[in-house]
């Protein structure tokens, strides 16, 4: 059988199982719409965490960042997966405890004001829609590329499937079938990754893989792999694999922001909302970072065996270059996408690819996970199989974002803002219209990007770090902190961040290098320093408009300790 | 009320706050120290074929920050069994 053809079968069965998920599990209530009735094993949930968690763009495109960027790359391992200590710690027992739906819903209470909780919920739409648009580009990208149809038919498709099952099924249907995706896309990246662990490193762990000795019958055998790779880089012009040439105050800052970010992300904190209990709320944390883990440890060895063997496929054991009529099918059929180029500069018909003068390649890092298969020769239905992880972990991403889309809107806006009167019915209805209306938008995007999607992903993170994070910790952990000063911080945290960003990124793009940038800070890194700026303007404000209210006291003491803890109540 | 009394809903918090401080110092010092701060100094040392502190950067956090919130859910359910404030 072909790769066509298995593709079709490994991806047509995946989507069969999520549908007939979303259909066994369809929401009845408000409550199941919102949070499955708080009736989620923390196992499921973290599991299921994990693939709201696990976008295509980590799944696509992250090993191939870190492949190319070598020890900078490590910025999005820490990043990513640090941001759950702090979600573990200090914000899901709490959050669960106070047994609201949404974040809004937690600041609009803790911070007794309605404008608190327009300003949250104006954030959590404003995230998601950064998030989302970028999604259904990677559906779209992944589907075109295996079903052979044009990109547009790609993100439609996958449009309708996510609309499916976020629509009839609500987040007890999304969980469940997060579970069945988080499986899909783990085997998806790990099968592939032992196999090449095996192939260049008789190693059966790529995790320990990837700093052992080459194996027998691959070029350099015998040496260590990253010593290898640390060479070959220098002798090709870039920088040693394991060092970085980003400066280590970006760095630092870069890491706490994505941290940050992660623990403010709306549609990750909403999942410890689905637990039963406190304690589930704080071992779903667990499990989520632990799934979570096993892609990410993964996702550096990958990124090391792919970087050495593109050198070797491509420059040649010898380094001299390899013929281009002997180039492996994987260049070629890569090349037809336009993701690989080759521009024979010296007239000599060999590929030569290095970080000089020299080179005479392009490669896009986002083939990295797709192409590595194929690489590396392996067996189609592990080829078939990375494609229905990438598809797995689009869809599930982009449908936690859509249920958060839609209950910030029917829920948050208009049930707690604009029409309080409304009947539970009437509030299902409009979930249901604000998510098809957001999927609709999400569609235009994922065929017309706005050409920023890539970038406006890191600006998520920054607005998460600079207006929630630091509203919810001083909600939590300083009891007498007033609505002036959560409101203060939210709105001078944001703004600073948002305008860094959009000054270095679209007004003026080209002063964005390091000697313009506040203290050596990439736009990517802001967000730490406007959480900072967040959390000092709401320390002044606060000290100069005297303590919160005794009842807001009592309840943030009541939130502090897990007994009495209901289920999740919208009011 | 869920406290015997106010002293005891205090020591609790303490002891809550207490157990996140020292985790959390941790989770700095394995990631922003050894993957970042320290990294070149760590890098002269070799650990099974890694750099020390690349290691830290691609590996060894993670998998602190996973047994960093294994600890912190066990000490929290004895802490919270301790002044009977679990749930049933």
């Amino acid at each position: 059988m072909d790769i066509q053809t298995l593709t079709f079968i490994i991806v047509g069965l995946t989507f069969a199982l999520y549908i007939g998920i979303a259909i066994w599990s369809r929401a009845g209530s408000t409550n199941d719409f919102y949070v499955a009735s708080g009736g989620v094993h923390p196992v499921a949930n973290g599991m299921a965490t994990a693939a709201d968690w696990m976008s295509a763009a980590s799944f696509i495109s992250m090993a191939g960042i870190v492949a190319f960027a070598g020890y900078d790359g490590s910025v999005y391992l820490m990043g990513w997966t640090g941001g759950y200590v702090l979600l573990a710690m200090c914000l899901a027992p709490y959050l669960r405890k106070f047994g609201k739906f949404t974040v809004p819903d937690f600041i609009g209470d803790r911070y007794y004001s309605q404008t608190a909780r327009t300003i949250a919920v104006l954030c959590a739409i404003l995230i998601c829609f950064t998030y989302i648009a970028g999604q259904m580009r990677g559906v779209g990208v992944v589907f075109s590329r295996f079903l052979e149809v044009d990109i547009a038919t790609g993100v439609i498709i996958g449009a309708i499937i996510v609309f499916f099952y976020t629509v009839l099924g609500g987040m007890k249907g999304i969980t469940y079938t997060q579970v069945a995706q988080y499986v899909v896309l783990m085997f998806a990246y790990v099968v592939p990754a032992v196999f090449i662990s095996l192939l260049m490193t008789d190693h059966f762990l790529p995790q320990t893989g990837f700093g052992g000795t080459i194996a027998g019958g691959v070029p350099g055998e015998g040496q260590y792999l990253l010593e290898r790779l640390d060479g070959l880089s220098q002798e090709l012009g870039f920088a040693a694999y394991t060092e970085g040439v980003r400066s280590k105050i970006d760095v630092f800052f870069i890491t706490a922001a994505l941290m940050v970010g992660t623990a403010g992300l709306p549609h990750v904190i909403v999942r410890f909302f689905t637990v039963p209990k406190v304690r589930d709320a704080r071992r779903s944390a667990f499990w989520a970072l632990t799934f979570i883990s096993i892609v990410y440890l993964t996702a550096p060895a990958i990124a090391s065996f792919a970087k050495v063997n593109i050198f070797n496929t491509v420059n040649g054991p010898d380094l001299q270059g390899v013929e281009y009529e002997n180039a492996p099918s994987w260049v070629k059929n890569w090349e037809k996408t336009g993701l690989i180029t080759w521009e024979d500069k010296n007239e000599d018909g060999k590929m030569f690819y290095s970080g000089d003068e020299r080179n005479e390649m392009t490669i896009d890092r986002d083939i990295m996970v797709l192409a590595n298969p194929e690489i590396a020769d392996l067996p189609a239905w592990v080829v078939a199989l990375v494609a229905a992880g990438g598809v797995a972990a689009a869809l599930s991403t982009s449908a936690g974002l859509l249920l958060v889309i839609s209950t910030s809107v029917s829920h948050d806006l208009l049930k707690r803002n604009l029409m309080p009167n409304i009947t539970d019915k009437k509030e299902l209805l409009y979930a249901r219209v604000a998510a098809a209306t957001a999927i609709i938008i999400s569609v235009y995007f994922g065929i017309y990007p706005p050409g920023f999607v890539a970038q406006v992903v890191a600006f998520a993170f920054g607005l998460a770090a600079a207006s929630f994070f630091p509203a919810i910790i001083l909600g939590i952990f300083h009891k007498r902190m007033n609505r002036q000063g959560a409101v203060a911080g939210m709105v001078v945290g944001i703004l600073f961040t948002f305008c860094y960003i959009v000054f270095f990124k679209f007004v003026s793009p080209e002063l964005n290098t390091p000697e313009y940038w506040l203290f050596g800070i990439s736009p990517e890194g802001i967000g730490t320093l406007g959480m900072i700026i967040n959390f000092v303007v709401a320390t002044i404000v606060h000290k100069a408009t005297g303590d919160a209210p005794e009842d807001i006291q009592e309840l943030v003491e009541s939130i502090r300790y897990p007994k009495g803890s209901g289920e999740a109540q919208s009011h | 009320m869920a406290f015997e009394s106010e002293d005891h809903a205090k020591a609790y918090w303490k002891e809550n706050l207490g157990l996140m401080l020292k985790l959390l110092v941790v989770w700095f010092i394995v990631s922003y120290g050894f993957g970042i701060i320290l990294v070149d100094v760590l890098n002269e040392i070799t650990f099974f074929g890694f750099k020390l502190g690349f290691w830290f950067a691609q590996q060894g956090s993670i998998i602190t920050f996973i047994v960093l919130i294994f600890i912190y859910v066990r000490g929290m359910a004895k802490l919270d069994n301790k002044y009977a404030v679990h749930e049933d």
